[in-house]
Formats: structure tokens, C-alpha cells, sequence
């Protein structure tokens, strides 16, 4: 129930004692701000390692090959393994359920040239999927698709920053390029938010390349990327076992590091989870303790209010105050001051670091921010607060015999 | 109005214990005006806060207006101090961050009456005791006698059947406590019970009733015939 006459009663002493009330707001105040900063900055902290990683699915597994290091089954230490589109059949065979996308892929590097404009670019083989597996965006036109892998269309998708290096003003879409010699219609130009240099590459169909470059159905590497359900062990797990599956199906010892190598994203998705979960409990820990500091420092300002005010208690039993409403004037007062100091500890604390934000980055502190929920759960954590602050001078303030008050002094 | 029978009240002194009232039997009838006599440590205070239900017996009987004031909770004695009883003190007691009119409708505030009404009887019996141009002071701004002139105005705003009087005139020079005494006895004559605590001799001569206390135990309660206070002021 909101008694409006009971608020009047807290604000006229609010009002009336401002260098007190501010006093006990202060140390809220404060707590909240130390709170709310190093909130933020663990957030920076794990915003700078979350990019460090790149934009690319954080769920993906590259493999390629390499040479043998080790004589295996009467072959001899130093063999070259090539992967073909059969290794790309054969792991969608035995994986394909726990596969999200799947691509193998050709890397070339050609001289490319349009209208007298020239330079190198690396051009990309790929199969539609590969598109999320990079994270890149179709700004106009369109990707690879499944009817160019089917066809061998010579068709190229091109990164934005080769439209600003060679196309000037012309509009790209449907002019021709020319890639190593050979004429190849451009149908869709891409965006990375990684930057020039991942925008700075071609992609057209694996099989044209395949077909036009050497007639072979040789391939370079291989991108997956798994169900993103899968929890970080389940993922290391999943990745060993391709690469496994992959030895034994090339004939390479178990223990050759070099001949069938593995990147899975999830071990480091699972390093940066684990720092990112010891940094939140540090900043947690020392954070309540902050807070805790707080409260205690505004239980002892309120115990002196009351203290101060005891003589004003008794006056207000003697005319009929019950100790409810003792207790409720108190309470609500150190809610209140708790609840506005706080926020606005708050504000100032997310203004600080907006403002100080982006010079902290050369300290790997990216995008420091408090989120929402934590500022609800801090409006929510405040009153709490307030109200145990509170209670026991409240408790106190109830029990004041009017008596003992009034005693001429 | 108000009865008393065989009253006894003890403090404890660290081991042992402080008799403080020994056996009070006193009868106040509507429209009295009592002064309570003594030397410190006679026990005046302490009477005076038991029938203020500040304080409780520890044996004896206490009938006020029929009611019977024994093991009160906290919450019911705030009720029945808030509707029988008003208090004047001998420091004044007002809020000091409350305006006059502030003070005066605090009592009124308890009752859980409406601002508008409340302020406008507060305003009502500061008129009574002539502070009406003062209501928005606060007490620092206003003489002692204009304190308790406040002080008495918000004794009477809940209209209690009892007044209480601490020394009213314990922190005042003797020309505004005759002020105030004038006042006090004007109330008496329009009916209203009144109690007062005080040691001085020519006051207590200004009520109906002196009721003498030593040690615990009432010595002498006799009528006199009332001083009037409008004479020396």
C-alpha cells in the first residue's frame, strides 16, 4: 500500500538532514560505482578475448594435410597426403548427423585483372556452406550456390574491398573479372566483419576449380562445423574422432602429429570460457564485498540516525506512534537512500565507463559495459540491501522507551 | 476519570532493586486540575509516566476513563496514549525540523487523519493559543513560551480526556510561566482534566488540588483555593 503521508514523513527528513543523508548515500554510492567499473571492465576483458577469435563460427574444425612424419604400415616417413572429394563424402558419411555445415575447399592465389585494373587476390574453392562457416554477408547479389557446384559455372562472389581496389564506381554485378586467364561472371559481392584482408578474396565453386586448373578432384582442405549444441568436451571429442577416422582411412600412425592435422575452435572456446568464468567470480567476489561494505557502512550511519534521532522517537510514541511505524520510517528511509544512492552510483559508474571506454582498449579492454539484467539485479540486490541496512536500527528505533527518550537533558 | 489503587514500582539497581513507588492510591475526578508535589527522587516523574502509560506498574490497579491499563502491548498503548492523553513537557518536545503547524498535527497524523483535515484543526488550535500567524515557524524561530504555547496546542489537538503536564513551566522565566499558566487554567475551565508534575510552590497553588508525594508515598492531598495566573501576567 502506498501511504503517501508516510513518504511526506520520510522525505521531510531526508530533506532536513541532507548532509546526513548524504553522507550515508555516499558510501552506497561508491560501492555501486566500484561495482559497476569493474563489472564493466571484466565484460571489456572477455569482449577482447570473444574477438580476438575472429567473427568466424566459433564451433568450426578445419582440417588439412600434411606429410607423414612417421613410417606406418610399410609406408615409408614423408608421404604426402591429399585429400580428394571422396574424403569429403566419406567424413559426411560417418559424421554427417553431428554436422551443422560442411565444405572442402581450394586455395589459389591468381592474378586478377578487370578493365586494365590488376592485382593478386587469393581466390577461394568452396561449396555454398562455406559462407556461415566464415560468417561472411552477401552485400549485393548472391553466394555460391548448390547449381554452380553441379555445373561448374564460372561465376565468382567477391570480397568489397577488391570492388573499391579494381571497380571504382562500375557496378560489379554481371561484369566479367578475369582470374589467372579465364573470364568468370561476378554474381554476388560479400562483407567481413573481420576486415579488408578477409575481403580481399574470391570465391567460386570448388568443382569449376577443380575442373578448369588441373581437371582433378583433388581438394585442399576441409571446414565443418559442428552441432552448436555440442558442449565444449562433446566437441573436442567429435573432433578427435575425425581425426582419427581420417589416420586410419590414409594409413597414418595414431601418433603422427603432421600428416592429418586438426584445428577444432572448441579448445580455445573452451580456455577462453574457463579465464572468463575465473575472472566473473573474482570480480563477483571482490564486487560483494564491495557491496557488503556498503551496507555495513549505511547500517552504521543508520544506527547513528537513530541514535540521534532518539529523542524524536520518543516524542512521536508519546503522541501515538505504534512501533510499526517506527519501524517503517526508518526502513523505508534507508531503502530509499540506498535505492538512490546506489543508482545513481550506478549511473555515474556506466557514464565513467562509457566515457574512459575507448581508451582502455590498448589495455585489451574492449566495449567495457554493464548489462541490463545486472543493472535490474542491482536495482533488486540494492533494496535488499537497503531494507537488511535498515532493519536492526529500525528493530532499535521500535524499541526506544518514550521515557528514556523524553528525560529532560 | 481516573482511579489508582495501591501502585508500587520498583527499579533495578544492580543487584538490589530501587523502590520508587510504594502504595499509591489516588482518584481524579473530570475537570480537576491536580499539581503532583515532591522532592526529586519522590517518585513524581514516575507516576506521572505510569498514568501516561509510558511506563508500567509493577502491581496495583490503574482504571482510566473505565478501562482497565494493564499489560498493554507496545501497539495498543500507542493507541490509547493517542486518544486519552495529552502531553506537555517541560522541554517542549516539538519536532525541530517540523513547522508549528507540523507539530501540532502529528498527533492527528497517528490518528490516520486526512492532511487537509488534519492541518486544518492543527491550524484551528494554534489559533486557540494565539500562533496562528506562527504555524509555518519552525520551533527554533519561536520563545520559549511560544514553544510550549505549540507544545500545548498539540497536547490538545487529539482532544484527549487527560492532560499531562511535566514541569510545563520548568524552562520559563516567571512572567511566561504565568503566561502559560493562565492558559493551562484556562482549559481547566473549559472543562478539560488536568495533571501536572512540578515543584514549584506558587504553581502548584495555581491548581485545584495539590497531592504531595516523599519517598514513594503520598503524604498530604488536599484542595486550595486556585491562584489565579491572569493577575500577574
Amino acid at each position: 500500500m502506498f501511504d503517501l503521508d508516510l513518504w511526506r514523513e520520510i522525505f521531510q527528513s531526508i530533506n532536513k538532514n541532507r548532509t546526513r543523508s548524504l553522507l550515508s548515500g555516499f558510501t552506497v554510492a561508491f560501492a555501486i560505482l566500484l561495482f559497476a567499473i569493474l563489472f564493466g571492465i571484466a565484460n571489456g576483458l572477455q569482449n577482447t578475448f570473444n574477438d580476438s577469435f575472429g567473427t568466424d563460427a566459433n564451433n568450426s574444425i578445419v582440417i588439412y594435410p600434411g606429410r607423414t612424419s612417421k613410417a606406418y604400415k610399410g609406408l615409408q616417413s614423408g608421404r604426402k597426403i591429399q585429400f580428394k572429394n571422396e574424403d569429403s563424402d566419406y567424413i559426411l558419411d560417418q559424421f554427417g548427423n553431428d554436422v551443422q555445415y560442411f565444405t572442402s575447399k581450394i586455395n589459389r592465389n591468381y592474378a586478377v585483372s578487370f578493365r586494365g585494373e590488376k592485382s593478386n587476390y587469393d581466390v577461394r574453392g568452396v561449396y555454398p556452406d562455406y559462407m556461415f562457416i566464415e560468417n561472411n554477408k552477401i552485400e549485393s547479389g548472391r553466394y555460391v550456390n548448390q547449381g554452380d557446384i553441379e555445373n561448374r559455372t564460372k561465376i565468382a562472389v567477391i570480397g568489397k574491398a577488391i570492388v573499391e581496389d579494381l571497380f571504382k564506381k562500375t557496378e560489379p554485378l554481371g561484369k566479367y573479372i578475369n582470374l589467372g586467364g579465364i573470364q568468370y561472371k561476378i554474381v554476388g559481392v560479400f562483407t567481413d566483419d573481420e576486415g579488408d584482408l578477409e575481403e580481399r578474396v574470391i570465391y567460386i565453386p570448388v568443382s569449376t576449380i577443380q575442373f578448369l586448373y588441373g581437371n582433378n578432384d583433388f581438394v585442399d582442405m576441409m571446414h565443418l562445423t559442428y552441432n552448436p549444441e555440442m558442449s565444449a568436451g562433446q566437441a573436442l571429442a567429435f573432433g578427435s574422432s575425425i581425426e582419427s577416422k581420417l589416420k586410419q582411412r590414409f594409413s597414418v600412425a595414431n601418433n603422427d602429429q603432421s600428416a592429418i592435422r586438426l584445428f577444432n575452435r572448441a579448445e580455445t572456446t573452451k580456455r577462453v570460457s574457463m579465464i572468463t568464468y575465473g575472472l566473473t567470480v573474482i570480480i563477483l567476489v571482490i564486487g560483494f564485498g564491495t557491496l557488503v561494505a556498503g551496507v555495513v557502512g549505511i547500517s552504521n550511519i543508520m544506527i547513528f540516525i537513530v541514535k540521534e534521532r532518539t529523542k524524536e522517537i520518543g516524542i512521536r510514541k508519546a503522541l501515538g506512534a505504534s512501533p510499526g511505524s517506527i519501524v517503517s520510517i526508518i526502513l523505508l528511509e534507508s531503502i530509499f537512500i540506498t535505492a538512490i544512492a546506489g543508482y545513481v552510483g550506478l549511473i555515474i559508474g556506466i557514464g565513467v565507463l562509457d566515457v574512459i571506454g575507448p581508451s582502455l582498449e590498448v589495455y585489451f579492454i574492449k566495449d567495457p559495459r554493464v548489462s541490463n539484467t545486472l543493472v535490474l539485479g542491482a536495482t533488486i540486490t540494492l533494496i535488499i540491501a537497503g531494507a537488511i541496512a535498515g532493519y536492526l536500527p529500525a528493530k532499535k528505533a521500535s524499541q526506544i522507551k518514550p521515557i528514556v527518550a523524553l528525560r529532560n537533558d | 476519570m481516573l482511579q489508582i489503587h495501591q501502585l508500587h514500582k520498583s527499579y533495578p539497581m544492580g543487584d538490589s532493586s530501587l523502590h520508587v513507588l510504594k502504595g499509591i492510591d489516588l482518584s481524579v475526578n473530570q475537570g480537576e486540575m491536580v499539581a503532583i508535589m515532591g522532592s526529586s527522587g519522590s517518585g513524581k516523574s514516575t507516576l506521572l509516566n505510569i498514568i501516561g502509560m509510558l511506563d508500567e506498574a509493577d502491581s496495583g490497579e490503574y482504571i482510566l476513563d473505565g478501562l482497565t491499563i494493564k499489560n498493554l502491548t507496545e501497539k495498543k498503548a500507542a493507541v490509547y496514549r493517542n486518544k486519552f492523553l495529552g502531553f506537555i513537557f517541560q522541554s517542549f518536545n516539538l519536532i525541530n525540523y517540523k513547522t508549528a503547524l507540523e507539530n501540532v498535527a502529528l498527533p492527528l497524523y497517528y490518528q490516520g487523519m486526512k492532511r487537509k483535515e488534519r492541518l486544518e484543526l492543527a491550524m484551528f488550535h494554534l489559533g486557540k493559543v494565539g500562533l496562528a500567524d506562527w504555524s509555518h515557524h519552525l520551533p527554533k524561530e519561536l520563545s520559549g513560551g511560544q514553544k510550549q504555547r505549540v507544545a500545548i496546542a498539540r497536547a490538545l489537538a487529539a482532544n484527549p480526556k487527560l492532560l499531562l503536564a511535566d514541569e510545563p513551566t520548568g524552562a520559563l522565566d516567571t512572567n511566561t510561566s504565568h503566561e502559560i499558566m493562565a492558559f493551562i487554567q484556562q482549559l481547566n475551565d473549559e472543562g478539560k482534566t488536568i495533571l501536572m508534575v512540578t515543584h514549584e510552590e506558587d504553581i502548584a497553588n495555581m491548581c485545584k488540588r495539590i497531592v504531595r508525594l516523599r519517598d514513594g508515598v503520598i503524604i498530604e492531598d488536599t484542595k486550595v483555593n486556585q491562584v489565579r495566573a491572569e493577575q500577574y501576567v
